[in-house]
């Protein structure tokens, strides 16, 4: 098959900026509220991407990942941690057991800026050392320069050494400028072999917005109503409050519906997220806000 | 949610989210509003205001005969010859920004009042009517004393007394659109809302009272048709300002036939919506649903004709029936419904004996499948898909939630089509390419005409019609002229 990336479908931005005021209206109350802070929960990434990581603060973020807060019942873990690939080893030990993935990120993250070779290695570290999902990123570079066929044969060669686990493709749309540009990388990642498409990488601003992401639900409507097949999403970055992410949720609901309202397809990729939805939860549970003290940090 | 659904995903539905109504306070009993108080009508007849999103009985209203008109009148005529006409323009800006400010202040109170009153959602009167009341009288507020620069060397001034008869479908705005510009080029109103839809202006009647408006400036009545003609009738009227169905139109064109007074006649529409096959199609289908189902299509420039090129129109009607899937209709006072009620029993007939003749029609009839309300006037979005010129359901304003859906090779035919109806009052465009945006532009029939978007109104843009949409302008500069004589 071969595919002309010149002629994507246009994104009209003024339109997609009104289309999210009128999702942020949405009155979500009572039991709504509930179960979208519970789903939002269990769709976490929780990352950690310094240059500073150690052991330690890996094996503390998985558990935390595992034991969000156990004084709530009937929480949902996080769906993933999300971690350096020379990290994975650890998480993979102490996550042993547990429903949490392990997402690697991959591919000279987070600038993509090297030779295939290395990120084909890069990839296979993650894979061999046992993460269940990779988080690439694209050449953003040579997008910008119109060598698009280039970032299509990227995606497919590291998609081919992904084997059995996930590929989510990072567009790092701070960088991308246009949401027509944001509309032509998503589709170019899908066809090319994306299981999922990701916003950012968190090291760029803007990360993760509203209008790009849903710039990116459109573009897996669209080829899920030509091929029937899924694609999954994940804005990352940014979204570090339980209200941004129900507001997110709405937008997924009424944009791509309930089949994708699980963590099999969406993901937030975000570290303070799941202590603020924590928050909500216990005050929906409780009646009054408890103070952070009570939540614990890793 | 439960932990299967983890993998067959999750139905999220909203919970109700009602606007409280407690806080409104509505008399049982509203009276005329002449001369600066509220007054029992000569008719000594009241009629009753429902609420069409629960048909519970809101408040009785006063209806005007000929003789409440008369002093209604004669009020305004007063006000004008001894008090209006002669005040400094600075000073008439002072009142109208004070109106401007109490709307603004009393804001969410009359968005519930105009939800309850006409079935309008809540969201859209929140966020659409009141804010945009509020902006007519301090945009206008802000010409009073500037009229000789609005129209240098042309000595403006103001006509008298102004008649304003508006429709249901924006109750408050209409009222704004109307006794704005009236104010500020100098002119005294009275001001008749339609029967269904009295409740606001009503409260603007109290608003106008609390911002000591010299009595008889602004007057407001309430009635039917009969009080509607009378008004047009009356020989101290030097304006008449009228926003409503065509054939009102006609009727108060005859009326004022050989005599001295000016008309505005804002009328009906049939709008082409009119998507190209480079446009981005999936906010060309917002765009859609926000043409003809914003005010469940109540909108005399409602984009009630698709016209969709060829080549896209069965990626556009397949995208355009799942969005409406998630139209959420019901209860106007939740925070979450797109789709109020109909403003009343008598149009919802209307609507559906219009559903009927394009069903008979042989047309393709689509439907959303959620459930509406079993008590109130509701209709579901509609689609009659395959329509042609020659069907009624094309030809004819329906003024409900009803979208015709035709399909166009050329530019040339869409251009024709769009224009081949009695109707030329708005239209939309969608297309990536601004060459052709500007072709159109220049040769659609119609007053407005929207690109890449629909249903944008502003002060500062004037609104009004060709053909049998009327004539004059409403809204930013010339929106002033009608008001004036030069």
């Amino acid at each position: 098959m071969k595919f002309d990336f010149k002629h994507t479908p246009s994104i009209d931005q003024v339109g997609i900026e009104e289309r999210v005021a009128r999702f942020n209206t949405r009155s979500i109350k009572k039991e709504t509220k509930l179960s979208g802070l519970k789903l939002a929960l269990s769709m976490i990434d929780l990352t950690t991407l310094e240059g500073k990581d150690t052991e330690g603060k890996v094996k503390q973020m998985c558990i935390k990942a595992m034991h969000v807060s156990d004084d709530l019942p009937g929480l949902p873990t996080v769906a993933a941690v999300c971690v350096y690939p020379n990290h994975v080893k650890t998480a993979k030990q102490v996550l042993k057991g547990s429903k949490v993935k392990i997402a690697s990120v991959a591919t000279a993250f987070p600038s993509g800026n090297s030779t295939l070779e290395i990120k084909l290695d890069d990839t296979k570290l993650a894979i061999d050392s046992g993460a269940d999902e990779v988080d690439m990123v694209i050449s953003r570079g040579e997008f910008l320069k119109g060598n698009y066929n280039f970032v299509f044969d990227e995606i497919a060669a590291i998609k081919n050494a992904c084997g059995k686990a996930r590929l989510k493709v990072i567009l790092e749309t701070g960088e991308l400028s246009t949401l027509d540009n944001v509309r032509k990388a998503s589709d170019i990642a899908i066809l090319a072999g994306a299981d999922f498409i990701k916003t950012s990488t968190g090291k760029i601003q803007p990360a993760a917005t509203m209008p790009v992401t849903l710039v990116m639900l459109e573009a897996i409507k669209d080829h899920y109503l030509k091929t029937n097949v899924m694609i999954g999403m994940k804005p990352a970055g940014g979204i570090s409050t339980a209200k941004s992410a129900l507001q997110y949720l709405v937008m997924l609901n009424e944009t791509l519906g309930p089949k994708w309202m699980t963590n099999e397809w969406f993901r937030f990729g975000a570290s303070s997220l799941a202590n603020d939805i924590v928050l909500q939860l216990g005050k929906e549970q409780k009646g009054v806000y408890y103070s952070k003290d009570y939540i614990s940090i890793d | 949610m439960k932990t299967e659904d983890t993998l067959t995903g999750f139905d999220w539905k909203y919970d109700p989210a009602p606007e409280a109504k407690d806080h409104i306070k509505l008399k049982s009993q509203y009276d005329l509003f002449i001369n600066g108080k509220f007054v029992k009508p000569n008719s000594k007849k009241y009629f009753d205001s429902y609420s069409p999103g629960s048909e519970e009985k809101l408040a009785s209203v006063a209806q005007a005969n000929v003789k409440d008109v008369d002093a209604a009148v004669i009020a305004a005529k007063n006000a004008y010859d001894k008090v209006w006409k002669k005040m400094p323009a600075k000073e008439r800006a002072k009142y109208i920004f004070r109106i401007a400010r109490v709307i603004q202040e009393r804001a969410r109170e009359l968005a519930v009042i105009e939800s309850m009153d006409g079935g309008k959602p809540i969201r859209e009167s929140r966020d659409f009517d009141i804010p945009t009341a509020a902006n007519h009288f301090f945009y206008y507020a802000g010409w009073a004393d500037k009229l000789e620069y609005a129209f240098p060397n042309r000595k403006p001034e103001s006509l008298g007394v102004a008649a304003q008869i508006i429709p249901w479908n924006f109750p408050l705005l209409m009222a704004a659109w109307k006794i704005a510009p009236a104010l500020a080029t100098g002119n005294t109103v009275v001001l008749k809302p339609a029967e269904s839809t009295s409740l606001t202006a009503l409260k603007l009647a109290e608003i106008i009272q609390e911002c000591d408006l010299p009595p008889g400036v602004v007057n407001i009545i309430t009635g039917f048709g009969d009080t509607g003609a009378a008004m047009v009738a009356h020989p101290l009227v030097n304006k008449i300002a009228f926003t409503g169905s065509t054939d009102v139109g006609k009727i108060i064109q005859k009326a004022i036939a050989g005599t001295n007074k000016k008309a505005t006649l804002e009328l009906g529409g049939k709008a082409a919506n009119i998507i190209f096959d480079d446009a981005p199609i999936n906010q060309a289908v917002e765009g859609i649903v926000n043409g003809i189902f914003f005010n469940q299509g109540h909108v005399c420039c409602a984009g009630s004709r698709l016209f969709v090129q060829e080549n896209v129109a069965e990626e556009v009607i397949q995208k355009l029936k799942a969005r409406m899937q998630t139209l959420i209709v019901g209860d106007p006072l939740d925070k979450n419904t797109d789709i109020g009620a109909i403003n009343s029993k008598e149009q919802l007939d209307k609507i559906n004996e219009y559903l009927k003749i394009g069903v008979k029609e042989g047309l393709e009839l689509y439907q959303t499948s959620a459930a509406i309300p079993k008590k109130g006037f509701y209709c579901k979005p509609t689609l009659f898909i395959g329509a042609a010129q020659s069907n009624r359901v094309v030809q004819e304003e329906i003024f409900g939630p009803v979208l015709t859906i035709q399909t166009f090779r050329t530019i040339e035919e869409v251009i024709e089509k769009a224009n081949n109806i009695p109707y030329g009052l708005s239209a939309g465009v969608w297309t990536d390419k601004g060459s052709k945006i500007f072709n159109l532009t220049s040769k659609l029939r119609a007053g407005v005409i929207w690109a890449n978007t629909y249903n944008k109104f502003d002060p500062t843009s004037p609104f009004g019609g060709y053909k049998e949409s009327g004539f004059g302008r409403e809204g930013g500069l010339h929106g002033l002229m009608p008001y004036l004589k030069f």
